[in-house]
């Protein structure tokens, strides 16, 4: 068997707010591992810190403690929490992909252009990037006459198609997804769970969060569980 | 990835100086300005990497010493001590040991420079077209035709309207004057731009075609740029990786969306709440 492409081992978040004098446990010694072709699913209640797990490995948050192995398409073995900055950039414009619940993108950008952007980065043409944009945006059937327009003004279930085209057009090697299929209907999250599979059978590696269950039965391979973290003085004795 | 700017140690003290400068300002002792010799330390030990096509962006109060950086890295003011190295292709330049003409060199090839204030980026006496005109007779361009003929595929480039090509700037609004500020500082296709709050002061409708201006020419030509400005939104939609200064030090720095989502220290917590 292949070595996992990601290695999450023990990793830990808390918050310090200087503000409050406050320090806020969001995840504590988490490990599991996430293999190529293979979907992983992290389920818990809310505030067991999934989407704490899920920012660590992007590094929109710092982590606190533990180690995230990640091996990149040529073999390289990177601990993520110790990558640099540049390093970190080169991996989210080339391997690493993160379809969050909210769309940050360029405000006056064309839908077309805001889910192509991903694929032009890489060097592919406009055109064709654009072609397989729209390919996408009707795999999710997101109306035709919204392709021009900026996602800037539309509805939580459309902007989150919008998110899954940018993020799957691209193929990442890892792709990490937050609540993917929250806000779709039926019939659109079943297209999304299509999609889903189809990259799975690509060989992409994905890491995945999602609100139904049900959803999480159908598409994990593997399913890690995650407890609220203990008190702060408990994890504060453990790192010490 | 290559680096094409390296910035250490970078100080700039205004006033003669004492042996207590430096303890007595900075965050801690929430001043820039010293209590001993009246001096003020506008920025202390700032160092940075840029990799060529990164945004960077600066972010701070007034006060904090952001905008003396870039005057700094740009020649319009010295430093009082620091190294910046600025990598072009295969040579190195020292910029604080180059002479002033290796320096204005530079400043009119290879750099360019947006202020906040276009006074002190547009030559308000002469026509839009003869300030790029200008910019491009300095860096070696001289025949009549050619000048005009780029002047002008600049101006239409952002949005300047070809018939005010000969209007003096100071008849121009404050979007139209960044646009011919902007088109004066790429006349020359610089590696590197330098944007002082360029959209501060603007109707909020202008400041976005502008951003949307400076996001389209990054793309087009990977210019790198330094990017310095108190708007969070700014830092946001243009930045990848940020500074936070505050009295002229560095408090953090770090990736944009993981300041603006997890930022560590005290005083980026209150910045970035009190945005949102």
């Amino acid at each position: 068997m292949l070595p996992p492409i990601l290695q999450v081992e023990g990793y830990g978040k808390h918050f310090q707010l200087h503000e409050q004098n406050k320090l806020i446990p969001s995840s504590h010694n988490v490990s599991f591992s996430v293999r190529r072709g293979e979907l992983t699913a992290l389920i818990g209640p809310t505030g067991a810190g999934k989407s704490s797990v899920l920012k660590g490995i992007y590094r929109t948050y710092l982590p606190s403690a533990g180690r995230i192995l990640y091996r990149t398409a040529r073999g390289q073995e990177f601990d993520l929490v110790r990558a640099s900055e540049h390093q970190i950039l080169e991996l989210r414009h080339s391997e690493i992909g993160f379809v969050t619940q909210f769309l940050h993108c360029l405000p006056r950008q064309a839908t077309l252009d805001v889910v192509a952007q991903p694929l032009i980065g890489l060097g592919v043409t406009r055109n064709d990037a654009r072609q397989r944009a729209a390919d996408l945006l009707s795999a999710m059937s997101l109306p035709e006459r919204l392709w021009s327009v900026s996602p800037a003004t539309f509805s939580g279930g459309e902007r989150q198609r919008v998110n899954l085209a940018r993020g799957f057009i691209a193929k990442p090697r890892l792709l990490l997804l937050d609540e993917p299929t929250a806000s779709l209907d039926p019939k659109t999250a079943e297209a999304v769970i299509g999609l889903i599979e189809r990259l799975k059978a690509d060989g992409v590696a994905m890491l995945a969060i999602f609100h139904h269950p049900e959803t999480t039965r159908r598409l994990a391979d593997q399913v890690v569980e995650l407890a609220p973290p203990p008190a702060i003085e408990e994890i504060l004795k453990d790192l010490a | 990835m290559n680096k094409i700017l390296e910035v250490r140690n970078l100080s700039k003290i205004y006033g003669p100086g004492c042996p207590l400068c430096i303890e007595s300002t900075g965050p801690d002792a929430d001043t820039n300005l010293c209590p001993h010799c009246g001096s003020v330390v506008a920025i202390h030990d700032v160092s940075f990497d840029l990799f060529e096509g990164e945004i960077l962006g600066v972010m701070g109060e007034s006060g904090s010493g952001k905008s003396t950086v870039v005057k700094n890295l740009y020649f319009d003011q010295a430093p009082s001590s620091g190294e910046a190295i600025f990598f072009d292709s295969d040579k190195q330049h020292d910029l604080f040991s180059l002479n002033a003409a290796q320096q204005r060199w530079l400043r009119n090839h290879r750099f360019g420079m947006v202020y906040q204030n276009p006074n002190l980026g547009l030559n308000f006496n002469i026509s839009a077209g003869g300030n790029i005109a200008e910019r491009l007779l300095m860096s070696d361009l001289m025949d009549y035709g050619a000048i005009r003929e780029r002047a002008k595929s600049l101006l239409a480039r952002t949005e300047v309207l070809l018939s005010r090509v000969d209007d003096l700037p100071k008849h121009f609004s404050g979007g139209m004057q960044q646009r011919v500020q902007i088109a004066k500082a790429l006349a020359t296709q610089p590696p590197l731009l330098f944007l002082d709050e360029v959209t501060t002061g603007l109707d909020l409708s202008v400041q976005a075609r502008i951003l949307d201006l400076i996001l389209e020419i990054q793309q087009e030509l990977k210019t790198a740029m330094v990017v310095v400005t108190h708007d969070l939104g700014v830092i946001r939609l243009l930045t990848g990786r940020a500074i936070v200064m505050k009295y002229g030090r560095v408090i953090e720095s770090g990736l944009t969306d993981q300041i603006l989502e997890d930022p560590q220290h005290a005083y980026t917590q209150r910045l970035v709440a009190s945005a949102l």
